[in-house]
């Protein structure tokens, strides 16, 4: 059995996460197959496009229903952890509805550009085995123009104009809302936790 | 990019090979490089998009964000070059050529994902923005205002803009400050500063005189002439936030 399942939700670029995990040793195979979901050790669920097509092209695989009932430890990443919330306003759709909260669109600032795309710094996180050995001031790369906010499940919170979800967590449902295929040595790290869960 | 080469030129002109990709693509990473873009710059001129396996090769080595710009004129042509792992897609003659292009793209794969790159010369009517820069022969002007076009691209969805001052290019004096301050006037997502660096203090006055969100540079990389990891800790005592 491979180390994770990579949800193939039909948006472009899992190419690069496929890549992370194999300089990491870690075998993965994208699937959007209910049963294999199911059956899979680990599940990532990935996202590239807008949050309605995203919840659109998973109902039609029947994982709408499927996701919310795993087990397993699952980790969202970027537009996938926001699918992990009620509801999204990026076209205005009803989300998979594992977090409470609302995700919304981040408010332009002359100084703070939407979307956001940077390398932004944790500067506090709860103790969770996702992200052991960080060290003091660890740097992730963000891209995104929605942003769930603070909440009873934030792990780590993140600062750009306001402060929004970097990392939620409910019980085997983790979400990251930064690139860790793309954060260098951190995101490496971000990975490995996630491999040992 | 050219022909499986780095290259680089001066004012986009006089290309000279500086290095195989696979090396200089693993040192950036190690040295602390915040993006890579790949321009594969004769894409356009020769009418032919640009090459994946290259795109794949490096994509497997890098964890840092990875932009590849080149002959993209399709949406197929992009859902190539990010299924071969790219994270963004840089467009520039085939969004003049094709303004509508930039919707397309930024609808199927999210704002977030879509550059556009401007080529601007300085001109006594204002800035504007050049086509097929790669191939000096068949470099030309587009017919568009730099500061007109920045807006237009905006509207149509690019998720972040770079800025190459053809003027400064290579010639390492320095980014086109004022320049780049008239198009941040009107640029709303993330503009990245190309063109010119040449020291240190280069980058800072980008970030600070003009307030690019990212600066880009060539030359002085490849070169060796500066060296990632000690422009970020200068830029950091300078008191700009960079990523140690």
């Amino acid at each position: 059995m491979t180390d994770a399942l990579i949800i193939d939700s039909g948006g472009a670029n899992l190419a690069s996460l496929r890549y992370a995990f194999a300089r990491l040793g870690a075998t993965t195979c994208v699937s959007a197959e209910p049963d294999a979901v199911v059956a899979a050790r680990r599940v990532i669920l990935p996202g590239v496009g807008s949050a309605a097509d995203a919840m659109r092209r998973l109902r039609v695989a029947g994982l709408a229903n499927v996701l919310p009932r795993l087990t397993q430890p699952l980790l969202g990443i970027c537009l996938g952890m926001q699918l992990l919330f009620e509801h999204s306003a990026e076209g205005e759709v009803e989300c998979l509805g594992i977090l409470p909260q609302r995700v919304h669109r981040l408010q332009p600032s002359p100084e703070r550009p939407v979307p956001h795309m940077g390398w932004n710094c944790l500067h506090t996180a709860e103790v969770d085995p996702l992200l052991e050995g960080l060290g003091a001031l660890p740097y992730f790369y963000f891209v995104h123009g929605y942003a769930a906010p603070v909440g009873p499940f934030t792990l780590a919170p993140v600062e750009y104009g306001e402060s929004f979800s970097a990392v939620v967590r409910r019980a085997n449902f983790w979400g990251v809302q930064f690139h860790p295929e793309r954060s260098a040595a951190a995101g490496a790290r971000v990975l490995t936790n996630f491999l040992r869960l | 990019m050219r022909d499986g080469q780095v290259v680089k030129g001066v004012n986009f002109r006089d290309h000279r090979v500086v290095g195989d990709i696979m090396s200089l693509a693993t040192r950036y990473r190690d040295e602390g490089a915040d993006e890579l873009v790949f321009y594969d710059i004769t894409a356009s001129p020769q009418g032919r998009s640009v090459d994946r396996g290259w795109v794949q090769r490096v994509a497997r080595v890098l964890d840092i964000p990875f932009c590849v710009a080149g002959g993209i004129r399709t949406v197929a042509d992009a859902e190539a070059v990010l299924n071969a792992g790219a994270e963004k897609i840089s467009i520039n003659s085939p969004a003049l050529a094709d303004p509508d292009l930039i919707d397309a793209l930024s609808h199927r794969f999210g704002a977030q994902c879509v550059v556009v790159g401007i080529d601007s010369q300085r001109t006594p009517e204002g800035y504007r923005a050049y086509q097929l820069t790669g191939d000096p022969t068949r470099s030309r002007p587009s017919g568009r205002d730099v500061l007109a076009w920045v807006r237009e691209v905006q509207a149509r969805g690019a998720g972040e803009i770079v800025l190459n001052c053809m003027g400064s290019d290579g010639l390492r004096n320095g980014y086109d400050i004022e320049q780049l301050r008239a198009v941040r006037a009107v640029c709303h997502v993330p503009l990245v500063a190309s063109g010119g660096a040449g020291a240190i203090e280069h980058f800072a006055a980008a970030f600070m005189q003009a307030g690019v969100d990212a600066a880009l540079a060539a030359s002085v990389f490849h070169t060796g002439a500066i060296v990632i990891s000690e422009l970020k800790r200068a830029l950091h005592a300078a008191g700009i936030e960079v990523r140690p």
